[in-house]
């Protein structure tokens, strides 16, 4: 030993493993404009597609010229419905088990609809192209209301399910409906109910929204007729999901597609699906044997592309006098659009909206959804969230907070009454799931004390006395909520996506110099992925994470992963690298054990290699041993460092935090303005803070602009007015609030390094908290509910319909 | 459709093209010039994505044609970095401090910057948010990227950085 002698704390340091505030090995490339994103891709002899698409609603096509487009400079062919049903693929099928046109197929049944693809030699002359393609409509009368689909004069949008009773989810009630979900027990929830002291009912709304990524959906596609293989470039957050659907759809064998997600500029549940636009790309590129590529722009993103949201939530909650849940009761009229295109895991038409019944505990509960066809965009897709259970959360906060509004309680006392306690966990729920880890109320009660909750209440009180002696025009609230997640799908046993288990994986190849690579199923949009995964091995093989290269998105070197989204990358990814480098581990520990002559038994870990036992200076170093690996393994062993993992959850993760907003109103104009937002997250294991702070930023800066204005809104013919960011609100620097964040530390049991995954939790939590905030601020004026998005305009018509202005 | 020349000054550098009259600037930037650092999000100069600086001023480069840019002087992403190679205050700062996630406005929000600092070297955290509140970001929610344009600006002044506490 000499002084040069790296101490243990230096050692560690250098590793940049897990717990530690690394930075982002992304930003090198990003901060330079080196990013590689799907527009930035130039293939020699590259034609550009896009759409003509339907100002109707809904409507019957009668006819489409594409004489004069053909015509103009640089068009090259318009792509029909007809053109498609040549090979099959006029509609294709979509993840929730319906079917969708590609391109309108005697109908159009939403707005913007895809009507024709029109390929051309450049992107502007494909608008002229469009420009001259003629199309003959026959308006028919629309569905917009989703309340009123399933009148029974309501017109018929899916003719093509003429005559059939059920779906993929079961019977279907009327010609708009379609499924019927339902779970839990329903005579002992009605029992509950009969017998309970204090009820309460609401019809509670989660308007329709829409994920809107900076970079929209776009795509390359490039066939090669000699080869027979088809490559595509894509935003794609499951590349290997839209390999295999490719194969399935267009009859190419799988080993000939190459499916590449480049960087992506932001998913949020967008870049889940299959689109048009990857069909008719595709299509494009064998018709003219050239490249293709479509690009979206920001109205078609936005009123085409996969909307989320759009649940109608009628709300009972059962209770004693003394504020002890005792049953809850949801019907949710689920407003899917034109096609039920969501993107849930198949066997889960609602996803996991059964999380409903959140962090409280409940004795029973029940819980049935109807999802209808309406005239608008289809989708359905999880804006930063796990298959519905922001809408489940959103659900039960508000009803939590209404509970307590009748109860005469305080809202945060109601909670700390009925959380389910430590020591029930691991817990099972009323409706079927069982949460891993959680300790509601430390993470509550820290919650509580960082922000002065009751100095908040004494404030309120005197801010209310203040507004009745007309002393002020402002009104305050409090916005608490506390949720629990369900993420990480998921185990085989319940969770696939068109019959493949929702497992991942990761390939970590060390190399002779003690440098390697990891391949894994999952794709960054963002989170970092290059950063964290290198971390988590870093910690398991004691490799500095500086030496680890992380690759995603490639369908041809990455094992089969099924991508990023539901915050499943932690949970499933991160537990399948961290399993292909304890198998890498294993290996190299036999190698140490031959280098060093002794038993395997001998050796313990040490930071960055392993130690003879008792013999601290008789060690051999992870990068030595990846040396050894490639010329002098025990006899009988292969060499090389290699493995691979695919890792099947045994459970889901459930990830939970305790948020609070306070929020004044001016009720003469409506106006909010955020005085304080605290989140405190348990998300377990934490690999990277910096990172996590980061997405807990983003997700309640996400949930910031749906509760208090993002909406996708239609007139009554069907006619999209938010469909730019002209009016789809998208806050800036100016409007968004500052965040405080905090956590607990709650591993999770079941999860090789205990971690939850975070990404969505801020969305899941923040819409609450900011809408009990509103409802909150106006409760004491006599409201008990009022709907979302609470832009200044509705803050004002609710206080003009309090009263407030007589 | 007829073709017009231009030419202009790009990042230093003297570039010419023929493009159409209604060729947009930002697509004869990545296309023409295949400088793709510069990025498309809406396409209505909402998002600010495209933004470049143009003689001396911040402009969304998707609601502009590349003829009205005939004789400027352009600087784009690509030309942000110290002359050494060595990412810029600005670049640094947005990587120390944890301003980007998808990168994806990242060329835009920086360009802005650096003509903010340039407007006002020491601006004060109401005065960043405003002067980049013409660039949308969906990842970070701005407190980091705030951040980075504090930390930027400090290095720049040669002072201190002191993060405000939370």
């Amino acid at each position: 030993m000499n002084d040069m002698t790296p101490t243990r704390e230096q050692r560690e340091a250098k590793l940049e493993g897990m717990g530690c505030k690394r930075k982002r090995v992304e930003d090198i490339r990003f901060t330079q404009g080196k990013g590689n994103y799907v527009d930035d891709l130039k293939l020699p002899g590259m034609l550009h597609g896009d759409f003509v698409r339907s100002p109707h609603a809904h409507a019957r096509v009668k006819s489409i010229n594409s004489e004069e487009a053909l015509k103009v400079p640089g068009v090259l062919a318009v792509i029909t419905a007809e053109t498609l049903k040549t090979v099959n693929l006029a509609w294709m099928p979509t993840l929730a088990g319906d079917v969708q046109m590609v391109l309108a197929d005697g109908k159009v049944l939403f707005q913007n609809q895809e009507v024709a693809f029109v390929v051309a030699t450049d992107r502007y002359a494909a608008d002229d192209g469009i420009n001259k393609v003629v199309v003959e409509y026959e308006p028919l009368p629309v569905v917009i209301d989703p309340f009123k689909a399933m009148d029974a004069d309501a017109p018929v949008l899916r003719e093509d399910l003429a005559g059939k009773t059920s779906g993929a989810h079961g019977p279907r009630k009327h010609h708009n409906h379609v499924f019927e979900w339902t779970i839990g027990d329903k005579d002992l929830t009605d029992a509950a109910f009969n017998k309970a002291e204090v009820k309460i009912k609401e019809m509670i709304s989660y308007h329709r929204t829409h994920p809107s990524p900076l970079e929209t959906c776009q795509c390359v596609c490039s066939f090669d007729k000699i080869r027979g293989e088809l490559s595509i470039w894509g935003t794609f957050q499951a590349p290997h999901v839209i390999r295999t659907v490719v194969a399935l759809i267009a009859k190419i064998p799988e080993h000939k597609i190459h499916v590449i997600s480049p960087d992506i500029g932001g998913g949020f549940g967008n870049k889940v699906g299959a689109y048009p636009g990857y069909i008719c790309a595709a299509v494009a590129s064998i018709v003219t044997g050239k490249p293709v590529k479509w690009v979206e722009d920001r109205i078609e993103n936005l009123t085409a592309t996969s909307f989320a949201r759009d649940y109608h939530m009628t709300t009972e909650i059962a209770a004693t006098k003394e504020g002890k849940v005792t049953g809850l009761r949801v019907h949710v009229l689920a407003d899917h659009g034109a096609f039920d295109a969501c993107a849930d895991p198949s066997k889960w038409p609602a996803g996991f909206f059964n999380i409903v019944t959140g962090s409280y505990d409940f004795p029973t509960a029940h819980v049935a959804v109807d999802g209808i066809y309406t005239n608008k965009a289809p989708g359905g897709v999880a804006y930063r969230c796990s298959f519905r259970v922001t809408e489940a959360a959103y659900c039960i906060e508000r009803g939590m907070d209404i509970l307590a509004q009748k109860l005469g309680m305080d809202p945060a006392e109601l909670r700390l009454k009925n959380f389910i306690k430590p020591e029930q966990f691991p817990y099972h729920s009323a409706l079927g799931w069982e949460y891993d880890s959680g300790d509601y109320h430390t993470a509550m009660k820290k919650m509580m004390e960082s922000v002065d909750y009751a100095g908040l209440r004494k404030e309120q009180a005197a801010q209310r006395a203040a507004f009745k002696r007309g002393e002020t025009r402002e009104i305050m609230g409090l916005g608490v909520s506390f949720f629990t997640e369900i993420v990480g799908a998921g185990p085989s046993k319940n969770c696939d996506i068109l019959g493949i288990a929702m497992f991942d994986s990761c390939e970590i190849r060390m190399h002779p110099t003690g440098a390697g690579i990891a391949r894994v199923g999952s794709k960054s949009q963002g989170q970092g992925h290059e950063t964290t995964w290198a971390q988590i091995i870093a910690t398991e093989i004691g490799i500095p994470a500086d030496d680890i290269m992380v690759e995603e998105g490639n369908t041809d070197t990455a094992p089969y992963g099924l991508g990023t989204y539901g915050s499943r990358s932690t949970p499933v990814a991160g537990a399948a690298i961290a399993m292909a480098a304890r198998k890498i581990k294993a290996k190299a520990q036999m190698i140490a054990a031959y280098k060093l002559e002794v038993h395997e038994g001998d050796l313990e870990w040490d930071i960055d290699g392993f130690r003879v036992k008792g013999l601290p200076e008789k060690t051999m170093s992870m990068k030595d041993i990846c040396w050894a690996a490639y010329n002098s393994v025990p006899p009988g062993m292969e060499p090389g460092l290699e493995a691979v993992s695919y890792y099947d959850p045994p459970n889901m993760t459930y990830p939970f935090g305790a948020y609070i907003c306070v929020m004044n109103i001016d009720v003469d104009t409506g106006v909010y303005r955020i005085r304080r937002f605290y989140a405190l997250d348990d998300c377990g294991t934490r690999i990277n803070p910096m990172i996590i702070e980061g997405q807990v930023h983003g997700g309640l800066t996400e949930a910031f602009a749906i509760a208090m204005g993002q909406e996708i809104r239609y007139d009554d013919e069907g006619n999209v007015v938010t469909g730019s960011f002209m009016d789809f609100f998208m806050p800036t620097a100016v409007e968004t609030p500052h965040w405080e964040t905090d956590f607990t530390v709650t591993p999770s049991p079941h999860h090789p390094i205990g971690a939850k995954g975070v990404g969505e939790s801020p969305n899941v939590g923040g819409v609450p908290a900011f809408s009990n905030a509103v409802n909150d601020a106006f409760s004491f004026l006599g409201s008990t509910h009022i709907q979302m998005p609470h832009d200044y305009w509705r803050n004002w018509r609710t206080a003009k319909e309090l009263g407030v202005f007589a | 459709m007829a073709k017009t020349h231009v030419t202009m000054k790009v990042n230093g550098a003297e570039v010419e093209g023929l493009v159409e009259p209604r060729t947009l600037l930002v697509h004869f930037i990545r296309e023409n010039l295949l400088l793709t650092g510069t990025h498309i999000g809406c396409e209505t100069t909402h998002c600010g994505a495209c933004t470049i600086d143009i003689d001396g001023m911040s402009v969304k480069s998707c609601t502009m044609f590349a003829v009205q840019a005939q004789g400027s002087d352009i600087t784009t992403i690509e030309g942000v970095a110290n002359a050494d190679g060595s990412l810029s205050a600005l670049q640094e700062g947005f990587r120390m401090m944890h301003g980007l996630q998808c990168g994806f406005c990242t060329p835009g929000m920086i360009l802005r910057a650096q003509r903010l600092l340039k407007e006002n070297p020491s601006p004060s955290e109401e005065e960043i948010r405003m002067g980049i509140s013409g660039n949308f970001c969906r990842c970070t929610g701005y407190q980091n990227i705030v951040k980075a344009i504090q930390y930027a600006a400090a290095k720049i002044n040669g002072v201190q950085f002191q993060e405000a506490a939370e």
